[in-house]
């Protein structure tokens, strides 16, 4: 088991590298002058040249690449030019609002996604089946940025029943929990409506059934308990889909978590910033993948042995 | 972000005997029969139908130009007029900020998310073919260097990956379409790697194999064939993805350039004026909605009509 | 971006306090015909209270040797002085150190230090302390943007380039007597000295927190810096031993982060905030404005900045002036200014009002596309061009880049409009031949003081129009330049100033630039905040905390 753990983070080591070095690319190929950035406009050439040099930023890229990877295994990882501040730090203070909303978001889709989509199994083809599906579409189809803005207006300014966004206590994380796990929820709900179905339909059900045991021991004991499995599994999944989308999220609530500092990494041409929050992200998705895998070896023991 | 409910990296299986159907009815046949009785399915086919239409009439559906102000377009304050309706019909749904027909830019703004959404997943579905094929049949080190190589790729937060891309190559709807494609095929590429995995055990590649068929060959002309469908239902519900990741992409203001109207920019210009103009906000977001709304539906529906083993 | 537009509300302030007097005179009365007229309140100010203050973008840095922001700036002016200051009508005085004694060359500035100013840690200032925070600010490791400000100071270039272990033209005489020497006569190193670059900061501090002494700052300031929550909130507390003992008013600040301004605007509607680092958002201007309830509230200041678009006179068809100077009359101003909700007035020369040199009766162009299309058709282009402009993103300014491409398509201009991250357009603008147009919307430049020299130098002179440089219409007129030299060392301000008017009229001959307005900034307070006008939007100190008080 833990050999197995071992190769499969060896296996990420790469991983983790490639996206370094492609970002430091990037980061290197914006069409910017970081140095100008740092100095802002008002200073005069020759202090933008001599920021430039102070910054390392005259020296050729492999050069500037390696003393980066160099630093980082030693902890540092730079100074954000716009913060100001240690990029560990500036990262660091946001992670657990970037999580929070995460984790939030996670629990909506599960809350809501699983009951919704195991009832419309069981009630399959009613009113209540059909109600969800469309639910579900939509909530799938809505830009999650829109319906955050839609929440804000309808739910914090019209009837100011939420906060108008920012963090701080449970009540601010209600909307973009919400709004971040809509399209999630749908998801999950579809996903548990099928899982379901499927077990409905064996023969295990049916024996469980035959032996006069009462719906609701069948419902909970037999059904669920074996559609939510493959469902539970997929969560680890689900946290690289989310680093993508919370972006939007923490833009339109003005969250303040990584998401944003990331976005406006790359307008302010902050590279060991946009260095810190890209490389943190892959990690976050790699160490995530890693469990999903994980999960799957410790339930299906084949992939295991592999 | 998901913008469609059944994406899971479950294949589609195609069928392996022709014995398996009436002898009167084709695969194609069956399909369709499929799909025609899934209404959902065929609402999704009718909106996007619609909105192809409208995509490629928009001169002659939209009442203004989309790019030109109006003096009246605004307030003597410079705020965006409110829909004129009933009284007249020279605003039918107000005016943006800039004293434009918000009517007309969202009519235009179907050409915007419908060419970037077909054109973008065009490409990212051929990369994800491509590559995902590659992955999955070349066993050792070319294989594993292939996934290897996508699993990075996918490790990448994509939504910051686009935008990287476009602050270096300078937004424009190409650059749009090619970053969005760039940043989308490599959840396709997985889908097929593990059909390729599977396929290349089947008898008919051993049998071409041995007949002597290079790989390329074998690649082309006998696991190309079964990826189809897969092709069709990625095809399909990916531009719901790809039009959502341009309307992301607009509202972060990294969009397709002024003035041309994209539905995800117009709410980003628009969301200053929540309160005095929410119409801004309110229609280019149904417009976004139902599109990627209809290209689900349409994909669920193909995805469910391919698929043999379904209970219906 | 956010500061820079911050640094242009900064300039609105300044021109409001602006006077004509000139920087080495404060004797000199102040004659400021168009500031708007104090609120009557009739109130003694009152001691107590937190002010509450909202911003969207966190602060980067408190450390006065590398703050160039509009928002940290005035932020630094809390916990820290310079030895010389302005006040409310922006006339120079003395602060933590006497008007200091000018050699008759003018090389040599002899400053005396007032007795008794201690940081915040206790510690009395002395001349040490003064010639530390120069000669940190020209050390090249320091990074400080402001460092070629202190150029003219004897030695400093050495220092800076490494050749010298310290600046010759600093000289501590005794405790609190320090001499600067220049290489040269030059009346703006007064303005150099109440820059937010001399900010006197305690060394031993400095070196415990090493670079992050800007998340730790300490001053000598009527605010003692308390917490800093980054991304979250910033706290300031009054500082009891202010050498100035009956100020500040306040008990102390609190800085809100994170908060969009249409956020911003509510809290303050609710009462929750006294007033808005980040201004009214644009979309609710109209609203507030015409509400009753808020008219005593709102305080507005034009700014000392011209918005305009800088024309690229090395890169084809703008080398040629007859094109500028029809691009100059295509561009309907008033519509522009109509976008932006009337917070501005269109203008007609490049310098703003308000601003020393600044000639009301300067001749201009009218907005007339039937002269400007036979203009074009003159100089050759009788069935127009394609060309592009770059523009920043953010709003509104892409709507007003849009609005002048459809004025230059009246005139036969294809105009493609580039929205693009501050950042890749500056960055654009700087390369030689890149950028024909460029709209300088969000990317205000701002002056660093009152003098037109700060304006012509770094982005009209022929030393800015390099790579990097902020000369976008990469104009260089060497005779001009010498022009203008000669005028900043004039003795007589008049003649001074009046050479100057003609050396911006010769600018707007030639069409450089079409300057399109000058905006104006509007804020609102809690009513439970007061000040003067110029206390709530200063020209070099934004929000000068120090004059506010609160009443209740």
């Amino acid at each position: 088991m833990s050999r197995y753990l071992l190769r499969r983070l060896v296996m990420m080591l790469p991983v983790v590298f490639g996206i370094s070095l492609i970002t430091f690319l990037l980061a290197y190929l914006l069409p910017a002058d970081p140095a100008r950035m740092y100095a802002g406009p008002n200073a005069s050439v020759e202090t933008v040249n001599s920021i430039r040099h102070q910054l390392g930023l005259d020296r050729p890229f492999h050069e500037q690449y390696l003393r980066y990877v160099w630093r980082a295994f030693h902890g540092d990882f730079g100074y954000s030019y716009h913060f100001k501040m240690p990029v560990w730090d500036a990262i660091l203070s946001r992670v657990p609002y970037t999580l929070e909303l995460t984790f939030a978001g996670i629990l909506v889709e599960l809350l809501v996604g699983i009951p919704v989509g195991s009832l419309s199994a069981l009630r399959q083809y009613s009113w209540l089946d059909r109600l969800s599906t469309l639910f579900a579409l939509l909530a799938v189809s809505a830009p999650p940025f829109w319906l955050g803005l839609l929440a804000l207006y309808f739910l914090a300014f019209k009837f100011p029943i939420f906060p108008l966004g920012g963090a701080g206590s449970f009540h601010h994380l209600i909307l973009p929990a919400l709004c971040a796990g809509a399209g999630g929820a749908a998801w999950y709900a579809r996903m548990m409506r099928s899982s379901t179905l499927d077990v409905v339909h064996t023969d295990y059900v049916r024996t469980a059934r035959a032996k006069g045991l009462r719906e609701r021991v069948v419902v909970y004991r037999h059904i669920l308990r074996n559609a939510i499995m493959p469902i539970v599994t997929m969560t680890g999944m689900d946290i690289p889909w989310f680093l993508g989308g919370v972006v939007l999220i923490e833009t339109v609530f003005a969250w303040p978590g990584v998401g944003k500092l990331a976005v406006d990494a790359i307008h302010n041409v902050d590279i060991p910033l946009i260095m810190g929050t890209v490389v943190f992200a892959a990690i976050v998705v790699v160490v995530s993948s890693v469990i999903t895998d994980l999960t799957y070896a410790m339930i299906d023991p084949r992939i295991r042995y592999q | 972000m998901r913008t469609h409910i059944d994406a899971s990296e479950q294949p589609i299986r195609v069928l392996e005997d022709a014995d398996r159907l009436p002898e009167h009815q084709s695969q194609l046949a069956l399909v369709w029969r499929r799909l025609k009785r899934d209404r959902l399915a065929l609402l999704g086919a009718v909106i996007v139908a619609l909105l192809v239409l409208v995509a490629i009439f928009a001169d002659v559906l939209a009442p203004y130009d989309p790019t030109v102000p109006f003096d009246d377009g605004l307030t003597l304050q410079g705020m965006p007029v409110p829909s004129t309706l009933p009284e007249s019909s020279q605003f039918i749904l107000g005016s943006d900020s800039s004293g434009r027909d918000l009517l007309s830019r969202i009519i235009f703004g179907a050409r915007v998310s419908l060419t970037v959404g077909v054109l973008a997943n065009g490409l990212a579905v051929t990369i994800g073919l491509v590559i995902g094929s590659i992955g999955g049949y070349f066993r050792g080190w070319v294989g594993a260097l292939v996934m290897r190589f996508t699993d990075m790729m996918m490790a990448f937060p994509s939504l910051l990956l686009a935008i990287a891309l476009v602050a270096v190559l300078k937004p424009s709807l190409w650059v749009i379409v090619l970053v969005i494609g760039l940043v989308y095929w490599t959840w396709i590429a997985r889908v097929v790697y593990g059909e390729v995995l599977s396929l290349r055990e089947r008898e008919f590649v051993t049998a071409a194999v041995c007949a002597g068929a290079s790989a390329g060959r074998v690649l082309f002309r006998h696991i190309l064939p079964h990826l189809i469908p897969t092709a069709i239902v990625w095809g399909t519900l990916g531009i719901a993805t790809n039009v959502m990741l341009e309307a992301s992409l607009s509202y972060l203001g990294i969009g397709v350039q002024p003035p041309t109207p994209s539905w995800g920019g117009m709410i980003q210009q628009g969301q200053y004026y929540y309160r005095s103009a929410p119409w801004l906000i309110l229609f280019p977001g149904l417009a976004i909605m139902l599109t990627v709304l209809s290209f689900n539906l349409l994909g669920d529906g193909l995805r469910d009509a391919l698929d043999p083993y379904q209970r219906r | 971006m956010k500061r820079l537009t911050l640094f242009a509300t900064a300039m609105i302030v300044v021109s409001l306090a602006l006077v004509s007097c000139g920087p080495q005179a404060p004797e000199e009365g102040s004659a400021a015909p168009t500031s708007p007229p104090e609120p009557a309140t009739g109130e003694e100010p009152q001691h107590g209270g937190t002010m509450v203050l909202t911003y969207q973008n966190d602060i980067a840095t408190l450390d006065p040797a590398i703050g160039y922001d509009w928002d940290n700036w005035g932020m630094e002016k809390w916990v820290f002085d310079a030895l010389l200051d302005y006040d409310v009508d922006m006339n120079m005085v003395p602060h933590i150190a006497e008007m200091p004694e000018v050699s008759e060359d003018g090389t040599v500035y002899t400053f005396t230090l007032r007795k008794g100013v201690k940081f915040h840690n206790g510690r009395e200032v002395k001349a040490d302390d003064v010639a530390y925070t120069i000669t940190r600010v020209i050390d090249p490791e320091t990074k400080s943007p402001g460092q070629s400000f202190y150029f003219t100071i004897k030695g400093s270039e050495e220092f800076a380039n490494g050749e010298a272990d310290s600046v010759e033209g600093i000289e501590v005489l005794d405790d609190y007597t320090i001499r600067f020497t220049l290489t040269q006569a030059d009346a703006s190193f007064l303005n150099v000295m109440a820059l937010n670059f001399s900010f006197i900061v305690p060394k031993e501090e400095v070196e415990k927190w090493g670079e992050d002494f800007g998340h730790h700052p300490m001053g000598t300031g009527p605010f003692v810096f308390k917490e800093w929550v980054p991304g979250q909130k910033l706290t300031f507390v009054r500082n009891e031993n202010y050498f100035r003992p009956e100020l500040p008013y306040l008990d102390g600040v609190e800085v809100q982060i994170g908060v969009t301004p249409e956020v911003a605007l509510l809290r303050l509607e609710k009462g929750e905030v006294d007033f808005l680092g980040d201004g009214i958002p644009p979309g609710e201007f109209v609203r507030l404005t015409q509400d009753p309830a808020w008219e005593n509230r709102i305080v507005h200041a034009v700014r000392v900045n011209t918005t305009h678009i800088a024309l690229n006179t090395q890169v084809s068809p703008f080398d040629d002036v007859r094109v500028r100077r029809a691009v100059n009359m295509a561009i309907d101003k008033e519509r522009i200014v109509q976008l932006l909700n009337g917070r501005g007035k269109p203008a007609v020369g490049i310098l703003p009002p308000l601003m020393p040199g600044y000639d009301p009766n300067i001749k201009g162009y009218d907005y007339d596309p039937e002269a400007a299309k036979e203009l074009l058709a003159e100089a050759g282009y009788p069935d127009g061009f394609s060309t592009f402009i770059e523009c920043i993103s953010v709003d509104p300014e892409p709507k007003l880049c849009e609005s002048i491409q459809s004025d230059l398509k009246e005139i036969g201009i294809d105009l493609e409009v580039h929205t693009l991250a501050s950042s890749t357009v500056i960055n654009d603008a700087g390369t030689p031949g890149k950028v024909p147009m460029v709209w300088s919307g969000g990317l205000a430049w701002t002056q660093d003081y009152p003098h037109p020299s700060d304006f012509y130098g770094p982005i009209l002179g022929c030393d800015s129009a390099v790579e990097g440089g902020w000369n976008w219409a990469w104009y260089c007129n060497p005779e001009l330049d010498a022009r203008e030299l000669k005028a900043r060392g004039m003795s007589d301000w008049d003649a001074s100033m009046k050479e100057y008017q003609e050396i911006f009229q010769i600018l707007l001959d030639e069409a450089v630039w079409v300057p399109v307005f000058h905006l104006e900034d509007y804020n609102a307070h809690s009513d439970a905040l007061h000040g003067r006008v110029r206390d709530f939007i200063h020209p070099v100190h934004d929000i000068w905390a120090e004059n506010l008080w609160k009443s209740e």
